[in-house]
């Protein structure tokens, strides 16, 4: 049996959420643009998610914007804001941060590369923090946007979006925040915060994957990455994805709902896991302690090489991870902890819990991980 | 037993994965990355995208667990670097044998067992045999066309112990049979020759970017200049073709490469009689007792009549009348009784009858 600590990469779909989504994948077909009844019918339901949406975030329905996930958020909104507000002739130069998902990173430089903008990558604390007067002192006057995730994906750490705001809005400079593993886990306040555009991704709140939520404030400019039929305000072409907007709708609305049961039980659980791993001689803790989300525990194991950490793990029924997946599938190397000035001699882990985990999944992964390791170093480490 | 089971994306490797869960160890498959190859374009030989996914596709197939392992570095360092070297130094390196003695049978059986597994399986076709006492035996593989004893020569008995080389048993052609019959989608795919880091064979090409011009002369058999070119290391002994040195009454080889100078002669100056290597080996933990052994110069080479006089870490190998032609320093010796591999080293220098000392 596998004992999944790896909510931070993808949850298992609700029950609830499930059943709201299947009639839309049966009986109710319709295409939600079309004039007809079936059309309404399924028009009706994108409606009602985009509200549930909007009430869970605290903005109008129709700065909702449902996307494919995560990643075409982050797109259409850096490029989609970047290029209406270069037409519109206000600047040419980006800000972001150096622990931002692939995602925003590379559409940043892709910007700075291809497309003649101008781009400052602002550094981290080892705790895993951008400082705020670092990243204000980087913003210019022909700034055109700035990005800074909620909560990075892979040490967890939480932005002071609630300071940078405010601190932007007041210098009229727009503020993109991928808020994927956020959502749900911490407190997110995008009118208070002034957030301009927030992307949001459901299958990491209990929903199905290939669907997402681009928030776009309508006073923002932005311009279209996708043309086609004019869907979703004209800013994102593309027939809705009737069933799977209906399961994000749900998944956030769960985990709006749930959040002050929820995040206190998964803080609980993650302190648990940490104290137990943090036991093991030369373990230590990867970011920030307590400025991080709930779910998440990142450790550097001292003597042990992180491929074969992981692959220990996975053959003895823990699933984890470290760094991204490169194409062939192999771990590559993580900018993030790079980032932190992460030694990269030691295996770095992140074990992340979910709705699902109980406290026994928690001790049998202490136990294994402190086996696992005990093993790898009695060997050598698992060093090439 | 668990076995962990390299697994590059070809037929072998694919079939030694299917063998071994029919026998009913526990498998996992790894697929080594030896190169960055980010671009995803479809390439042939080794490491490419293709390959990983074939790998994958197998060991979903066969249903058992499977992973894919960064070597690039570790490969970079301990293969490519020490063949580009190797042709800087006027010699003609064999990275398989530096492949599996440094990479295959160090670093990757090390983590095999460091993560929990009794042994290691790859798709070599080497057979092979163990002594009720647990002493293990290289053999030549079932078909002779495919055997790769030549570049395993270098493992010994701690390696061996947790080796399983199941193929090797087989000929190609049933392997492929046994492939298609599982439904193994690597089952037609063709063989890779070339080496895995220069699929397009272009050694030349692999080569200037990281050497250089570094202009020298050919030699003739009389020690008279025959010509120039642009870097000692574009040449192989043994190579006839692309000297550039035509209008000759003979055809003329490369004997010897000493730093930029090139010597070239007939064919019967090919010949050695006589050979020193070093970095000696053997399978048997000490060298062979008796005489009847064989030696072989080159990976398809013949195996020929030799015998071998030790003098510490230097082999001194004579041929009597059989002699092994394009004897090339940095390529291995390996020494055979019958089909028994007893293990070998890497020439430094040989003699042919009618010239004086090579290289």
């Amino acid at each position: 049996m596998t004992i999944y600590l790896d909510h931070a990469a993808t949850t298992p779909v609700d029950p609830g959420v499930l059943a709201a989504m299947l009639p839309y994948l049966q009986a109710e077909h319709g295409n939600p643009s079309s004039a007809h009844r079936a059309g309404r019918a399924a028009r009706a339901a994108v409606e009602h998610a985009r509200e549930q949406v909007a009430t869970a975030l605290g903005v109008a329905p129709l700065d909702v914007v449902f996307t494919s996930g995560g990643t075409e958020s982050d797109n259409a909104a850096i490029k989609g804001i970047a290029w209406a507000a270069r037409a519109a002739g206000r600047g040419n130069h980006l800000v972001t941060t150096a622990i931002e998902h692939h995602a925003v990173l590379e559409t940043a430089e892709w910007l700075a590369e291809q497309q003649g903008f101008e781009l400052t990558v602002v550094p981290v604390t080892t705790d895993g923090i951008v400082e705020v007067d670092r990243l204000l002192d980087a913003v210019r006057d022909d700034t055109v946007l700035v990005s800074v995730m909620a909560a990075n994906n892979e040490i967890g750490t939480l932005q002071p979006l609630d300071v940078i705001g405010p601190a932007l809005a007041r210098r009229q400079v727009p503020l993109h925040t991928d808020a994927v593993q956020a959502f749900g886990r911490t407190h997110l306040d995008i009118t208070g915060w002034s957030l301009g555009a927030v992307s949001l991704s459901a299958h990491k709140i209990n929903g199905p994957k290939g669907v997402g939520v681009w928030v776009q404030a309508r006073d923002l400019p932005v311009q279209s990455l996708l043309h086609g039929g004019g869907q979703e305000r004209g800013i994102r072409s593309g027939t809705f994805n009737a069933a799977g907007i209906v399961g994000c709708g749900a998944a956030v609305e769960l985990a709006a709902q749930t959040m002050t049961t929820e995040v206190p039980r998964l803080r609980w659980l993650r302190d648990r896991l940490l104290s137990g791993l943090l036991a093991v001689d030369g373990i230590g803790l990867n970011g920030h302690a307590e400025r991080r989300l709930p779910h998440n525990a990142n450790v550097a194991v001292d003597r042990c090489n992180g491929e074969a950490l992981l692959f220990a793990l996975d053959m003895a029924g823990v699933a984890v991870s470290a760094g991204s997946a490169c194409q062939s599938g192999a771990t590559a190397a993580s900018h993030v902890l790079a980032g932190i000035d992460a030694p990269a001699d030691k295996a770095h882990v992140r074990m992340t819990c979910g709705r699902s985990t109980t406290q026994a999944d928690i001790d049998t992964a202490v136990e294994v991980f402190g086996d696992c390791v005990k093993r790898l170093r009695d060997a050598g480490g698992g060093y090439l | 037993m668990k076995v962990l089971v390299a697994m590059s994306g070809g037929v072998d490797s694919s079939m030694a994965a299917a063998l071994l869960v029919e026998q009913g160890h526990d498998v996992t498959g790894v697929h080594l990355k030896m190169a960055d190859t980010p671009s995803g374009l479809p390439g042939k030989g080794c490491c490419t995208l293709d390959d990983a996914r074939d790998a994958r596709r197998v060991a979903d197939r066969l249903d058992i667990a499977f992973a894919v392992w960064d070597f690039s570095a570790v490969f970079a360092e301990r293969v490519v670097d020490d063949f580009v070297s190797e042709y800087q130094s006027g010699r003609t390196p064999n990275p398989c044998v530096r492949c599996n003695e440094r990479v295959k049978y160090a670093a990757l059986l090390d983590r095999a067992r460091a993560v929990g597994f009794g042994a290691l399986a790859t798709g070599h076709h080497v057979r092979l045999r163990r002594d009720a006492d647990g002493t293990a035996h290289l053999w030549r593989a079932a078909d002779p066309d495919k055997d790769q004893t030549y570049v395993l020569y270098m493992a010994d008995q701690r390696q061996l112990a947790a080796t399983l080389w199941p193929v090797g048993e087989h000929h190609k052609s049933s392997l492929r049979a046994m492939a298609a019959e599982r439904g193994l989608l690597t089952a037609a795919k063709p063989d890779s020759h070339d080496i895995c880091f220069i699929p397009d064979g272009d050694l030349a090409g692999f080569l200037r970017p990281r050497l250089g011009q570094r202009a020298g002369t050919f030699i003739g058999p009389d020690g008279q200049t025959l010509g120039s070119h642009e870097g000692a290391y574009r040449f192989t002994v043994g190579q006839r073709r692309g000297l550039g040195l035509s209008g000759r009454r003979q055809p003329l080889y490369v004997t010897a490469i000493d730093g930029q100078q090139v010597h070239v002669g007939g064919r019967e100056q090919l010949r050695s009689s006589r050979l020193l290597a070093t970095g000696m080996s053997w399978i048997a933990g000490h060298p062979p007792a008796s005489g009847g052994v064989t030696a072989q110069v080159r990976y398809r080479g013949r195996p020929l009549p030799c015998e071998i006089d030790l003098n510490g870490e230097v082999a001194d190998v004579q041929f009597s009348n059989d002699e092994p032609e394009g004897v090339a320093p940095g390529q291995a010796v390996v020494f055979y009784e019958g089909q028994e591999c007893l293990g070998g080293g890497t020439i430094t220098r040989s003699w042919s009858q009618t010239s004086a000392a090579s290289a």
